[in-house]
């Protein structure tokens, strides 16, 4: 297997290769939806370096042999492990590879994310797997490089190790992939339900979205605006426009900063009705795809143009989907129906 | 028991001055002590301006018709008529509800193989229901008109019939209110019925999808063909008919009709053709009133045009801009079709999408009536009765009955019955060859009421009276006129929460910010500037054409399946309906925001 897959190589199946996160972007793209391009660093890149290391000193059997109750040599175990992950040289086939990759992505040097793209289902809610394996505005390969590296220290972290040893997973299938994506300089992002996350109700979007960047969003730092969109119908029936006191963008040297928003557009709507449609019929497109309801991440760029950073199904109604009952009792005709409503009063 | 109540009936005094006006209303409608132990709701949807006495026979035949209907025919389990009475002009009303189990066990039994009958049945007794309805305007129509000879013709002694024409008058009046009558039990042939399955697939809508809008729901019903668009429909065919006529200069916005009614016959063959088109519409789609027919002042655009052609001008620069105005039925139909599917993929269980399957059916099979019957019953036929009584007007008028200054409008101060004793009064007088009594008598009387009508409309009137139930069980007052226990509270909290914010019920959404325009009634829609919000008591459907002039509308009263709602819905002209004090509470020129996705109304601004 290559150590680089571009997305449009990849799809959901390819998760124990490129990922969850690698994986649904790659089926994004096959289902026409415009995402920020971009390639995977597959698990055999990962497995490749990995084997150099332990060609040099043993890794995995350390993980295999620890007390997971044993906070103190976990501890001590992770600083080891995530040294020598970012620290060790790299194999000269893999840097190159991604080197060659990054420059293929970013001709014009334009900076990059650098996000983990966990294997197993489970690793995608754990919290560790979260937003610190993010990294934003990522300017130059040799950061990449570290940045890919970070990521998969991030497989031996003291709380995704003893997770592992507690659930008796073996080390052997342990594996990262990360995605290098193209930076959005997003002029407004956010989240798209593709069901109401307060009722579970299918037949509408909630979006939220604030100027900027749209971690500040995923992070809860601002209160973004909101709508409920029909998702049949493209009816917006709720708009609650907040008040947006700051913003995301990128520092100058790599990376985030938060800066104050200008009076003139801290209360006013980050998408027009027009924005809204156009991420409406995006969330309809990806949930078709999917077959199911989806948690969706988006962001504008300069030009206005959507789009789609991240989508997962949604699990929360998901979970109650499967054990829903039917909405009314199954009645022979449709007059049994109508006859509840009018002893409707009778039934107290 | 509930911790807050509305005023109670016995202690609403009439108002001084009105007490003779009050007191000719018939006795049945007056409040009675035992009054207080029921409640009452000013039925402002139906009749928000005082009731000229006259008028009154439209609650009273609406009643008879429905009270039987839901009593007798049908046998509604839970639900009998409802009570009316009047004071201080003003039509409260409350519902009789059947609580004893055995008597509700008994009532299902037959209101099952009733309902189930016409449920089964529907299109073939709606299109018999069309026949009836047809014959009874065409037999309203064949009334001559009332009038009285000097000598009765030759022929009365040739034919033998020798039956003068004063007993005419009698029969025709007589004819015209049992007419009336019979129309209202049409009315109510199918009503509950047809609303009933609506709500059913609302219930079952809104249960599935706790987020969907009324007006999804409503998109998924709505007929496509409802004789009650088709007034409107015939007015954009005129406009498109004078652009390609090139005869479209002739209609601005300051026109005078009678003049380019003259011009048109005059200027050319072009001029004619359109007259001959204007005619086609008028019969029989200009027989539509310009309020809801509940008042005889509601004209139908037949007797004035200034409503249809007041919508002429802008639809004729919308056809000249290369507009489609007129309604893509084939389309409209498709975009429903698809509506219908994309929610049924939705659901979650195959139960579920067995009983969507059959209530949308049902749905469909009602929706016509629902939509429909208005222009047959409210529309066509009250017209043809109130302009027949304004003939006996015209008669009693001639014959001195309403003084030297009256006019033939006076006869609506009459109650139906004193009407009666005054056409007695002048058959007599006819027949005796001496003078009626009436010239002594109605004028005095006339002005008294006049007065009260005007002072009447001057005070506030309570929108309830009486203790608050804990629970509005009665389905038909919960589809008719929206009134739940929820929105009771809320008309009982009012200005305890923000006093800039009224709530009523989401009819169609969209937020819109702009000038209120105040009309408490139909005499008042010419001040509609284009842009505006219209905010009303109610509204009603034959005010569509307006429809391309305002932005959006509020109304004091109505439910998500008031008539308002429904068109606001069909023309996507964001709208809340039934927020109680919107007429009051909203000043006119006030800039406001109407958030029809939420129900909310802000005022932003006083005028």
């Amino acid at each position: 297997m290559k150590s680089v897959a571009w997305f449009s190589e990849v799809g959901i199946a390819d998760r124990p290769t490129a990922g969850g996160k690698g994986g649904s972007l790659g089926e994004l793209v096959r289902a026409g939806i415009a995402v920020p391009d971009g390639f995977v660093v597959t698990t055999a890149a990962f497995e490749q370096f990995l084997e150099a290391l332990e060609a040099k000193e043993p890794i995995r059997p350390l993980v295999e042999a620890l007390d997971p109750n044993d906070l103190d040599a976990a501890t001590r175990l992770s600083e080891q492990l995530r040294a020598r992950v970012i620290g060790d040289p790299m194999t000269g086939e893999v840097e190159t590879a991604l080197k060659d990759a990054l420059n293929q992505l970013c001709a014009d040097q334009r900076p990059v994310a650098v996000r983990s793209s966990a294997t197993t289902e489970d690793a995608d809610d754990a919290s560790f797997a979260g937003l610190q394996d993010t990294f934003l505005w990522v300017l130059d390969g040799a950061s990449m490089i570290e940045k890919v590296r970070e990521c998969w220290a991030s497989l031996y972290s003291v709380e995704s190790m003893t997770y592992r040893r507690k659930h008796g997973l073996p080390e052997a299938g342990v594996a990262m992939a990360v995605v290098v994506q193209r930076m959005v300089e997003a002029k407004c992002a956010g989240v798209m339900f593709t069901r109401s996350p307060t009722t579970g109700d299918k037949s509408v979007i909630t979006i939220e979205g604030a100027w900027g960047l749209g971690s500040s969003v995923v992070s809860g730092e601002i209160t973004p605006d909101k709508w409920v969109l029909g998702k049949i119908t493209g009816e917006i029936s709720q708009r609650d426009i907040s008040d947006k006191h700051a913003r995301q963008v990128p520092a100058p040297g790599g990376g985030i900063q938060e800066i104050e928003n200008e009076a003139e557009i801290r209360s006013a709507p980050c998408l027009t009705d027009d924005d809204l449609q156009a991420l409406r019929a995006i969330g309809r497109k990806v949930e078709k795809h999917y077959g199911k309801p989806q948690d969706i991440e988006w962001a504008l760029d300069q030009d206005g143009k959507v789009l789609l950073l991240q989508s997962r199904p949604e699990t929360v109604w998901a979970q109650k989907d499967a054990k829903a009952a039917p909405v009314v009792a199954k009645e022979a005709n449709p007059i049994a129906h109508v006859m509840g409503l009018f002893t409707a009063g009778a039934k107290k | 028991m509930p911790d807050k109540s509305f005023a109670l009936p016995s202690s609403i005094a009439v108002i001084p001055g009105t007490e003779a006006a009050q007191a000719a209303y018939p006795y049945f409608t007056q409040f009675v002590p035992e009054d207080d132990e029921k409640f009452w709701f000013y039925n402002s949807m139906h009749f928000p301006e005082p009731m000229h006495h006259f008028d009154m026979i439209t609650a009273e035949a609406a009643y008879v018709a429905m009270g039987a209907f839901n009593t007798r025919v049908h046998v509604l389990p839970t639900a009998k008529g409802v009570d009316h009475r009047i004071i201080n002009g003003r039509v409260y009303i409350g519902g009789v509800v059947v609580t004893d189990p055995d008597e509700i066990a008994e009532r299902v039994a037959e209101f099952q193989q009733r309902a189930g009958h016409y449920y089964e049945n529907w299109e073939s007794l709606y299109d018999q229901w069309k026949v009836k309805m047809k014959a009874l305007i065409a037999e309203a129509q064949a009334l001559p008109s009332p009038s009285l000879p000097d000598y009765e013709p030759l022929e009365t002694i040739t034919e033998g019939d020798a039956v003068p024409a004063s007993h005419d008058l009698l029969k025709i009046y007589q004819q015209q209110i049992e007419g009336y009558h019979r129309m209202w039990h049409h009315h109510f042939e199918f009503l509950l019925l047809g609303y009933g399955a609506y709500m059913t697939f609302f219930g079952f809508c809104k249960k599935a999808f706790p987020e969907i809008s009324d007006q999804a729901i409503s998109r998924m019903v709505a007929g496509m063909e409802a004789e009650i668009f088709r007034p409107d429909e015939e007015v954009k065919r005129l406009a498109r008919r004078a652009v390609e006529l090139g005869v479209d200069h002739h209609f601005t916005d300051d026109m005078s009709i009678e003049q380019v009614l003259a011009d048109l016959d005059k200027v050319s063959d072009k001029g004619k053709e359109w007259l001959a088109d204007l005619e086609q519409s008028r019969d029989p789609w200009f027989n539509v009133s310009s309020g809801d027919g509940f008042y005889h002042y509601h004209r139908s655009w037949n007797d004035d045009l200034s409503l249809p052609f007041a919508a002429l001008p802008g639809y004729i620069a919308k056809v000249k801009a290369g507009e489609n105005i007129e309604r893509p039925t084939a389309q409209l139909i498709e975009e429903r079709e698809q509506l219908v599917a994309d929610y049924r993929e939705l659901l979650d269980t195959d139960e579920d999408r067995a009983t969507y399957d059959q209530l949308i059916e049902l749905a469909h099979r009602v929706f016509p009536y629902v939509e429909g019957h208005k222009f047959y019953c409210e529309h066509w036929y009250t017209n043809l009765f109130f302009n027949k009584i304004r003939e006996f007007g015209r008669l009693l008028l001639a014959h001195g009955f309403f003084g030297p200054d009256g006019v033939e409008e006076d006869v609506f101060h009459l109650t139906q019955y004193e009407l009666e004793s005054a056409i007695i009064d002048l058959m007599l007088a006819w027949g005796v060859g001496a003078g009626p009594r009436g010239p002594a008598y109605w004028p005095a009387i006339i002005a008294t009421r006049k007065a009260a009508i005007v002072e009447w409309g001057k005070h506030p009137t309570p929108p309830a009276l009486g203790n608050v139930p804990d629970a509005i069980d009665d389905p038909a007052i919960n589809m008719l006129w929206g009134i739940t226990r929820e929105n009771l509270d809320r008309w009982l909290d009012d200005g305890t929460e923000n006093p800039n914010e009224l709530k009523g019920f989401a009819a169609c959404s969209g937020v819109v910010e702009g000038t209120a325009r105040v009309v408490k009634s139909v005499s008042e829609i010419g001040r509609i500037q284009q842009g505006d919000i219209l905010v009303c008591q109610v509204t009603n459907p034959t005010w569509s054409p307006l429809f391309q002039k305002i932005s959006a509308a509020v109304s004091d009263i109505g439910g998500s399946m008031s008539h308002m709602a429904i068109v606001a819905r069909e023309y996507n002209l964001p709208a809340v309906v039934g927020t109680g004090l919107a007429t009051v509470k909203i000043k006119d020129g006030a800039r406001i925001r109407v958030d029809g996705g939420k129900g909310t109304v802000s005022i932003l601004e006083d005028a």
